[in-house]
């Protein structure tokens, strides 16, 4: 007979879902690579060594923290890895490696474990990490952007072209053919190919490891409020809205950030409020604002108010019936 | 299919939430067997929800078949049988797979399974004929729950305009329901045929998941041929998705009526009934047989033969288990019921109740996934059928906040175990969940 002593017990479920915290954030650096490759096709191998030196500093410093703290080891889960590919989608190619090692620093460190680690963060690690550099080191962070393939010619560091943000925001130069812009533009790492990051938003849907909530609220939402402006200022609204969507971090913030399940509130409702109000924060600082981009303070602010959300928007239990609805039939009886 | 049998009708209403579980339905092609009879079997007096049962035979004492042998005064109880014929050796205290102590009484068989002299086919003409019926038969609710079904039929009447037959069968595994719609589908039209007239209800529900065509073609053509009631009994087949069998959610599948927190489905005119115990209710009322014996589907990755087998209650695990081969592997991990909402035991040495439908048995690979931090993926409130938020809830009861718990719908979860199944984190949500529900029951009873 059996050894009853080699039986388990627990609770149910006695079957669970294949899904691990360490598959999903695999699906999440599988969706950020052709994003990488295009970064690499564009800028050359310096996008690489960006994009090495932030993870492997997040890793290290997730491993360290941890290790301080005297917790479990966690860099098997991979988040570390996400944040770090993510940390340097939003650095230009251009910045210099200490740079990066400090942003992994502030993102692991600051954001990440000192609040708790993986789930307790309150805002994004990765934009944080980009808003401190940005703040720090407006030079190296706002002002040299390597023009796409410049690698390949015969001045490797070309660092003049200016990213059609600003030449929508000030009007001085020219902005590139749309076509163009859905495959390579001057920008951050992550920024560049918009034809890539919508790739890997695909995956992400498909592997159902986001839903398109936040996604198409937050885009849509700036696409309403660009038309809106473009009509009022009598311009062609439908070719600026487009180019207003294809520039900066949009799509990378709207895919890969917005979406980051710690920052971003539960239910479906709490999801079109956070995004929407991203996208309206987005829109304000980049019509009105004196910043060229709005979305790494857009997500910041509306990360805050999460906490709030969530609290606002708890769903009713099933069969609940309506308050209104239960005074009327109140009336009725 | 579908559309082309008449008599299928599909969903009223899409439930919410729900989760894809892998069907393993192995042993839905395998007839029930009936196993020899044991030597000995184990009673429990409390198989139900409700008041235990006292023993009113002593050791020594000769029974019979469908004898009773426990009663109460209590009305939500209901009476046991002896379930095989010989000499009862003993009346004392067993602990039974989910903890509670129980008295029970062990009966050794001697082998010739000799029916009681009492049992006589039940007057049942009307509703309180039928009600008593059903008391003195034993009836529980047969799909898991135990509930006993005098109670659950004693609905005022008038107030119930839809009979669901519940032939769901949403957990992975089970085929035992299956079978009995394709072995004993007669037994299930009459058993539909007399609470249908008796207690005056309208209108019949059979629901029936997706993934048992051959339930569905059986009884719809059935339904089909019952030329009084045309159109009144229909075959319904629902979308394969977990928890499809739980009470609101298929009330809500097949007729769009909400269950609202704290209510009764008789409360939005419905009753559902397991299709067990419908084709159960036939049979006694042709025979008078008392519930002696239960149907059970024994597989999992730890045993060597998986069947659908009829055995006595209060036969032992152990000796169901030896019946399928014994065990391929060294079992992990043996649980009564399905993998969702089952019970995990901790020996084989525990009768086989009224409310079991399955044994399983698994081996060490199909353990479960380490437990790491919330990364706050809200997988877990998209899986509730109920709208809740499992991993709010957890953080209140980790609080022990009562006042916030009962407001964030606490008692509203059924334990489904949906929420679980979907954490990537694996966390132990549905312990979570009776952990929230008796902090909230404390609360109460200090609070008056």
């Amino acid at each position: 007979m059996v050894d009853d002593r080699l039986l388990t017990a627990s609770a149910s479920p006695h079957a669970r879902g294949r899904d691990t915290t360490r598959l999903i954030m695999l699906d999440v650096l599988i969706a950020l690579t052709p994003s990488l490759i295009a970064s690499v096709v564009l800028f050359g191998f310096r996008a690489l060594a960006v994009t090495a030196v932030s993870i492997a500093s997040c890793v290290l410093f997730e491993y360290i923290s941890r290790k301080v703290m005297k917790r479990a080891n966690t860099i098997g889960d991979l988040s570390a890895a996400v944040t770090g590919m993510i940390l340097a989608f939003n650095l230009p190619s251009t910045i210099p490696f200490w740079m990066v090692i400090f942003g992994a620093a502030i993102s692991i460190i600051v954001v990440k474990q000192m609040f708790g680690g993986i789930g307790q963060n309150f805002v994004n690690p990765a934009l944080l990490a980009r808003i401190v550099l940005m703040v720090s080191f407006p030079k190296a962070m706002l002002a040299s952007w390597a023009t796409p393939f410049a690698w390949r010619g015969s001045t490797p560091d070309a660092v003049t072209s200016a990213t059609p943000l600003a030449v929508l925001k000030t009007g001085e130069g020219d902005l590139p053919a749309l076509w163009t812009m859905c495959f390579a533009k001057a920008g951050c790492l992550g920024e560049v190919c918009a034809a890539a990051l919508v790739l890997g938003g695909i995956y992400m849907l498909v592997r159902r490891v986001i839903t398109p909530v936040i996604p198409a609220c937050y885009i849509g939402t700036v696409a309403v409020c660009m038309l809106i402006c473009g009509f009022a200022r009598q311009e062609n609204a439908w070719s600026f809205a487009a180019y207003e969507l294809l520039s900066g971090g949009l799509l990378l913030g709207a895919i890969f950030m917005a979406t980051d399940y710690a920052t971003s509130p539960i239910s479906t409702k709490g999801k079109i409020i956070f995004a929407v109000g991203c996208g309206l924060i987005t829109s304000l600082i980049r019509l009105f604002g004196n910043m060229n981009e709005g979305v790494s303070f857009s997500i910041l602010i509306m990360n805050i108010l999460v906490p709030h959300i969530d609290r606002l928007t708890v769903p009713k239990p099933f069969g609940t019936v309506k308050e209104k609805k239960k005074k009327k039939e109140a009336a009725a009886s | 299919m579908g559309q082309s049998i008449p008599h299928v009708r599909s969903a009223v209403a899409k439930i919410r939430g729900g989760v894809h579980v892998q069907h393993h339905k192995n042993t839905a092609d395998l007839e029930i067997e009936r196993l020899p009879v044991p030597d000995r079997v184990v009673i429990p007096m409390q198989m139900h929800i409700g008041a235990p049962c006292v023993p009113i035979v002593n050791v020594g004492d000769e029974v019979a078949v469908g004898q009773c042998i426990g009663d109460s005064t209590a009305y939500v109880s209901t009476p046991i049988h002896a379930s095989v014929s010989g000499t009862v050796t003993a009346v004392g205290d067993i602990t039974l797979a989910n903890g509670v102590i129980s008295r029970a009484v062990t009966i050794e068989s001697d082998g010739q399974m000799r029916l009681f002299e009492g049992v006589q086919p039940p007057k049942a003409d009307t509703r309180e004929e039928l009600l008593a019926a059903v008391r003195a038969s034993g009836l529980v609710g047969l799909g898991g729950a135990g509930f006993p079904s005098h109670v659950k039929l004693a609905f005022k009447p008038g107030t119930v305009d839809t009979l669901i037959v519940n032939a769901a069968e949403c957990e992975p595994y089970i085929t035992v329901d299956n079978r009995e719609c394709i072995e004993n589908s007669w037994d299930v039209l009459s058993g539909i045929q007399i609470l249908k007239e008796i207690l005056g209800i309208p209108r019949v529900v059979i629901a029936i998941e997706k993934n048992k065509p051959k339930a569905i073609q059986i009884l719809s053509t059935i339904a089909g041929q019952i030329e009084k009631q045309k159109g009144e009994i229909t075959v319904m087949q629902l979308r394969s998705v977990y928890p499809q069998g739980a009470e609101k959610v298929m009330i809500y599948s097949a007729t769009g009526r909400r269950v609202p927190p704290g209510k009764l489905p008789s409360d939005v005119g419905c009753l559902v009934m397991n299709v067990a115990s419908v084709a159960f209710i036939a049979r006694y009322v042709k025979s008078g047989k008392p519930l002696v014996s239960r149907s059970l589907t024994v597989d999992g990755s730890a045993i060597c033969t998986p069947k659908n087998v009829r055995v006595p209650i209060g036969m032992m695990v152990g000796d169901i288990i030896d019946h399928c081969g014994g065990f391929k592997t060294t079992p992990y991990k043996i649980i009564t019921g399905g993998p969702m909402m089952g019970l995990a035991v901790i020996s084989t040495d525990i009768p086989v109740m009224k409310q079991n439908n399955a044994i399983l048995a698994f081996s060490k690979a199909d353990s479960l996934k380490k437990e790491t931090d919330c990364i706050n993926c809200g997988r877990c409130a998209a899986a509730c059928p109920m709208s809740l938020q499992p991993t709010v809830i957890a953080r209140y009861a980790k609080a022990n906040d009562a006042e916030q718990l009962s407001r964030a719908g606490a008692m509203v979860c059924m334990e489904c175990g949906s929420c679980a199944f979907n954490c990537p984190a694996g966390k132990p949500l549905v312990q979570n969940m009776r952990l929230a529900k008796s902090i909230i029951r404390e609360a109460a009873k200090k609070n008056g």
